[in-house]
């Protein structure tokens, strides 16, 4: 069997301007920011991206990296509001295609079953159509003749998600309360990244409950195993979000560790975690 | 324990008038989404409503009802991440209570943006789950801050559906069911499903619930909401809110 470990560096590579990138986690929970900040690093640009928002898009969004987001919310959990987000929304105008949580669902499945839509019920006489107007509704072939929402699939160039273990086969196992949406980002891309906290022989993988593992490496092109990839966000229970550092950024425009975070090495935002948490 | 008859705060009435929003809800699933509504949830549980299912705010399903504000692991009696709570919302047994930055007189909520969607005043959440909510199940709202800025005329991102715009396939299962605010209790039975008086908290003039409403507010015959009784006190101050997190969202 392959192996696919890879290097941040080397996921940040496979991106190319314009393309969609799905990232996986919820708000501000598994995150992979190690691979985030390896884009922030990256010379691409004008990125579509596709998130249950958390800090992720607040900084891709400081880097001048998304061209249109995809989304349903942006919020830190503890901090209400990311700083970053709003700042390209009310300063810059970012163009954004704002849709109901269960929507993005709906359109993360329909990708992952090539299919061009799913009707749901969500976003009927909300102003979620007016705001995204490519949105069309579908009526019910039957007899109740309902008419529904139809979301297009959520096509993804690349997906990024962070998972607790995994081997360096792409198979992966979250250990967390929570999946969040990271199988259906996998199956609705094209290439498809897992960093994980720890790289582990198949073996030891399958130790455990079978339905926590998550991905299997159908699923999979490369492993990264990257420990605390996912700082400052959550990543239970190997870790808790880190909320002293999550303080700093959402601080950030005005405590002038913004340039750090945004365009500093790798080596600025170790230093900066040593600093503030 | 007996008490004396203290002074009961102005958020141990929004608690009690949250906890009300539940009777009769029987064995649904309850997603209060702030402090007070939270403890409402809680209060109607351990007192009027017993089947309530109650969520810890990540997947867990509480099987017994926790101490606010304490690092515990309360015992769990079922899973549901939030991919679930999507297929739940659509099956419909939840009634959820959510905030709202703004709400008109039919109920539309905002929690989205303030002012233009293109380029924004001021970014909010996004609309997150409340167009699915409001038109698959109850949903009530709980604003601690009633002023004309939330209580608008037309609010400006219409996240959760409101009445005038839940026809068709938006409106067969679509219950928006009340408001509570740190002024009093309202519903959206007033002409054409308008926003209507239930009560005004003790001590509230109506007038000053006129003149914090940025819309003509539906009035015919209202009452005082009832101050949580002795036991649901008790409760509130020693088993719920210990550490008074209650007075954080609604000043006395």
């Amino acid at each position: 069997m392959r192996d696919k470990q890879c290097t941040a560096e080397e996921v940040a590579a496979e991106l190319r301007d314009g393309m969609t990138l799905g990232i996986g986690g919820w708000g501000s929970r598994r995150k992979p920011m190690a691979l985030v900040r390896a884009i922030l690093r990256s010379p691409v640009k004008n990125l579509r991206v596709v998130s249950y928002g958390g800090p992720d898009v607040g900084l891709l969004c400081a880097a001048g990296k998304v061209r249109e987001l995809v989304f349903g919310f942006v919020t830190l959990d503890s901090i209400p509001y990311d700083p970053l987000f709003r700042k390209a929304r009310e300063q810059e105008g970012l163009a954004v295609r704002e849709w109901d949580e269960g929507m993005f669902y709906a359109g993360l499945q329909a990708a992952a079953q090539r299919l061009p839509f799913l009707p749901i019920r969500a976003g009927l006489g909300s102003d979620v159509p007016r705001n995204d107007p490519a949105l069309r509704t579908v009526r019910s072939p039957y007899g109740d003749g309902e008419e529904l929402l139809a979301v297009p699939a959520l096509e993804l160039d690349v997906a990024l998600v962070h998972l607790n273990r995994a081997d360096k086969h792409g198979n992966a196992r979250y250990l967390g309360p929570d999946p969040y949406f990271d199988d259906l980002f996998c199956l609705a891309a094209k290439k498809r990244f897992v960093s994980c906290e720890r790289l582990v022989s198949t073996a030891e993988l399958a130790e455990g409950a079978p339905q926590t593992l998550l991905c299997n490496r159908t699923m999979v092109d490369g492993v990264v195993e990257i420990p605390r990839g996912a700082h400052f966000t959550s990543c239970a229970p190997d870790y808790g979000r880190d909320e002293k550092f999550q303080r700093a950024y959402a601080d950030a425009p005005q405590n002038g560790l913004l340039s750090r975070l945004v365009s500093g090495s790798e080596q600025d935002y170790q230093a900066v975690v040593q600093e503030v948490s | 324990m007996t008490a004396a008859k203290t002074t009961v705060s102005r958020a141990e009435i929004c608690v009690g008038a949250c906890a009300e929003l539940f009777r009769g809800d029987g064995e649904i699933l309850v997603s209060p989404m702030s402090t007070v509504a939270l403890i409402g949830a809680r209060l109607a549980k351990l007192t009027f409503e017993p089947d309530l299912l109650l969520t810890d705010g990540e997947a867990g399903l509480l099987a017994e009802v926790p101490v606010l504000g304490e690092q515990s692991e309360p015992a769990r009696e079922g899973w549901l991440p939030f991919r679930r709570v999507f297929e739940l919302l659509a099956h419909g047994r939840r009634h959820v209570v959510m905030g709202a930055n703004q709400v008109d007189q039919y109920g539309n909520q905002n929690i989205s943006a303030i002012g233009e969607h293109s380029r924004p005043d001021r970014q909010l959440l996004g609309v997150r789950g409340s167009p699915g909510n409001t038109v698959n199940h109850r949903t009530s709202y709980w604003v601690p801050k009633h002023s004309p800025r939330s209580f608008v005329e037309a609010v400006d991102v219409v996240a959760g559906v409101g009445y005038d715009r839940a026809t068709g396939s938006a409106g067969r299962f679509h219950d928006v069911y009340r408001v509570v605010s740190n002024l009093g209790v309202f519903d959206f039975d007033g002409p054409q499903h308008r926003m209507r008086l239930v009560s005004a908290h003790p001590g509230v003039e109506l007038e000053e619930i006129t003149e914090a409403t940025g819309f003509p507010l539906h009035i015919g015959e209202f009452h005082t909401t009832p101050e949580p009784g002795q036991e649901a006190l008790e409760l509130i101050r020693t088993r719920l809110d210990p550490k008074n997190l209650r007075d954080r969202e609604v000043r006395a």
